[in-house]
């Protein structure tokens, strides 16, 4: 039997009351979204924090919506409201192949976008996400808010650079007009931790690519992304030439670790493959808008 | 702490820890034994309810988090001496073996049906991708849920 170890429990009334329960009780507090990753480490006591913060009741972290030119995903969205979103869908497909692949229905009721970011798991696909689409999140204490850019968010595994007494409020993807974009995951059974995973935007337009963004996880690419391959294929005409030199620069820089689901070479192969495909579908997707 | 849920219309209240896991409120403070405790790692899906009409994996969730809820466990679906369809569907169709995935299979595929009413096998199959059947029938639980898509109840039998 699995059960966390004792813990108290507390659920904010608001964004302000949870940081200031967050100030209260210091690094013993953590903040509870969707649980799905917290309360499996509690049990495995990976982590033990001395008190919980719900954050279940705040509807003001809920909602997707259009912001100037930007799409504003509330930290406490769940996988399956990113996954049902006409919104996100109709800018980005990318949130709709990733989130088909992200665990299982029953477990995308819970699980929350706030909570994947803060999570930080190496093998996590939104990040990936956010890093291929170039977003930024909104940061929130007792001193203000402040944004960052997800390409910059995360310290290393399952470390950020939300503090102590921070709660991520907001993440935010910039609209592109006329982007096509996509995501493939290997994975060893429905519903498990990918292999790999890689995602692309790319824009198309005069016959050049104009603008991409290239995000991988679970293969060790340093902040989620590949800004070389990037910067290759910008101004560049979209063949599969260039495609695949891309695709192979961003599986250059990637440092996966052997484990039990697969040796180096082959997530490696997998880093290459997979961001050719995502290339190619984005770049058709682009050129069809 | 005390915590009140709704389960299945009546409101239980008991005290507990904080660390309580919302299956083992229901199974062993409410005494609904339906509703079945499996990996504790929620990769299984056995112990599928419903919070607020969404089903979740209750092993993955404080009866803390619950509070001030509405939980439907299996022995929610039956009305009034009338089986719910995706009951009938699973003696209908053998969609059982042991039975120890059955009601979590029962929760996600009434709710798969609520949604949308006459699923595709690949819409039904992914709909319980997350719950393991190590029978491995597989294949009755997928033609009992369609038989309950084909069966659904009369408003007659509802009312």
């Amino acid at each position: 039997m699995q059960t966390p170890a004792p813990v108290e429990y507390a659920r904010a009334t608001s964004v302000g009351d949870a940081i200031a329960l967050l100030e209260k009780h210091g690094d013993e507090a953590r903040l509870l979204a969707g649980g799905h990753s917290l309360l499996p480490m509690m049990k495995l006591r990976l982590a033990r924090p001395e008190i919980l913060i719900d954050l279940n009741d705040l509807d003001e972290l809920r909602g997707i919506r259009i912001e100037g030119d930007e799409i504003v995903v509330g930290a406490m969205v769940t996988h399956a409201e990113i996954l049902d979103s006409p919104v996100l869908a109709e800018h980005y497909s990318i949130f709709r192949e990733a989130e088909k692949v992200i665990a299982d229905p029953i477990v995308r009721n819970k699980g929350t976008i706030g909570g994947s970011m803060c999570q930080a798991d190496p093998s996590e696909d939104l990040s990936a996400v956010g890093s291929a689409l170039k977003g930024s999140v909104i940061i929130q204490g007792s001193g203000g808010k402040r944004s960052l850019a997800l390409r910059e968010f995360h310290e290393g595994p399952y470390e950020t650079k939300v503090g102590d007494a921070e709660i991520l409020t907001e993440v935010r993807f910039p609209i592109r007009p006329g982007a096509g974009s996509a995501y493939e995951k290997v994975e060893r059974r429905v519903g498990d931790w990918p292999v790999a995973s890689a995602g692309a935007f790319v824009v198309v337009a005069g016959g050049v690519v104009k603008d991409c963004g290239i995000g991988l996880t679970a293969v060790g690419a340093e902040h989620f992304c590949a800004p070389d391959a990037e910067a290759f294929l910008i101004g560049k005409a979209p063949t599969e030439e260039n495609l695949s030199a891309a695709a192979k620069l961003a599986a250059d820089a990637c440092t996966p670790y052997a484990d039990q689901r697969g040796p180096v070479d082959y997530k490696l192969h997998l880093a290459h493959e997979l961001t050719l495909r995502v290339l190619r579908r984005a770049v058709a997707s682009s050129q069809g808008a | 702490m005390e915590v009140t849920i709704t389960i299945n219309g009546t409101p239980v209240t008991s005290d507990v820890e904080p660390r309580t896991l919302l299956v083992h409120f229901v199974r062993e403070n409410a005494g609904l034994r339906g509703t079945h405790w499996g990996c504790d790692t929620s990769n299984c899906g056995t112990c599928v309810l419903w919070v607020d009409g969404s089903p979740v994996k209750s092993c993955t969730m404080l009866a803390a988090q619950a509070d001030g809820h509405e939980v439907t466990t299996v022995e929610g679906l039956e009305q009034g001496g009338v089986l719910d369809p995706i009951q009938q569907g699973f003696i209908e169709c053998h969609g059982l073996q042991c039975g120890f995935c059955t009601p979590g299979m029962m929760m996600t595929g009434r709710w798969l049906l609520d949604n949308n009413p006459n699923p595709s096998e690949v819409e039904i199959r992914d709909c319980i991708s997350g719950q393991i059947c190590r029978c491995t029938g597989y294949k009755n639980i997928v033609a009992s849920i369609q038989w309950a898509a084909e069966h659904p109840l009369t408003s007659e039998v509802t009312a």
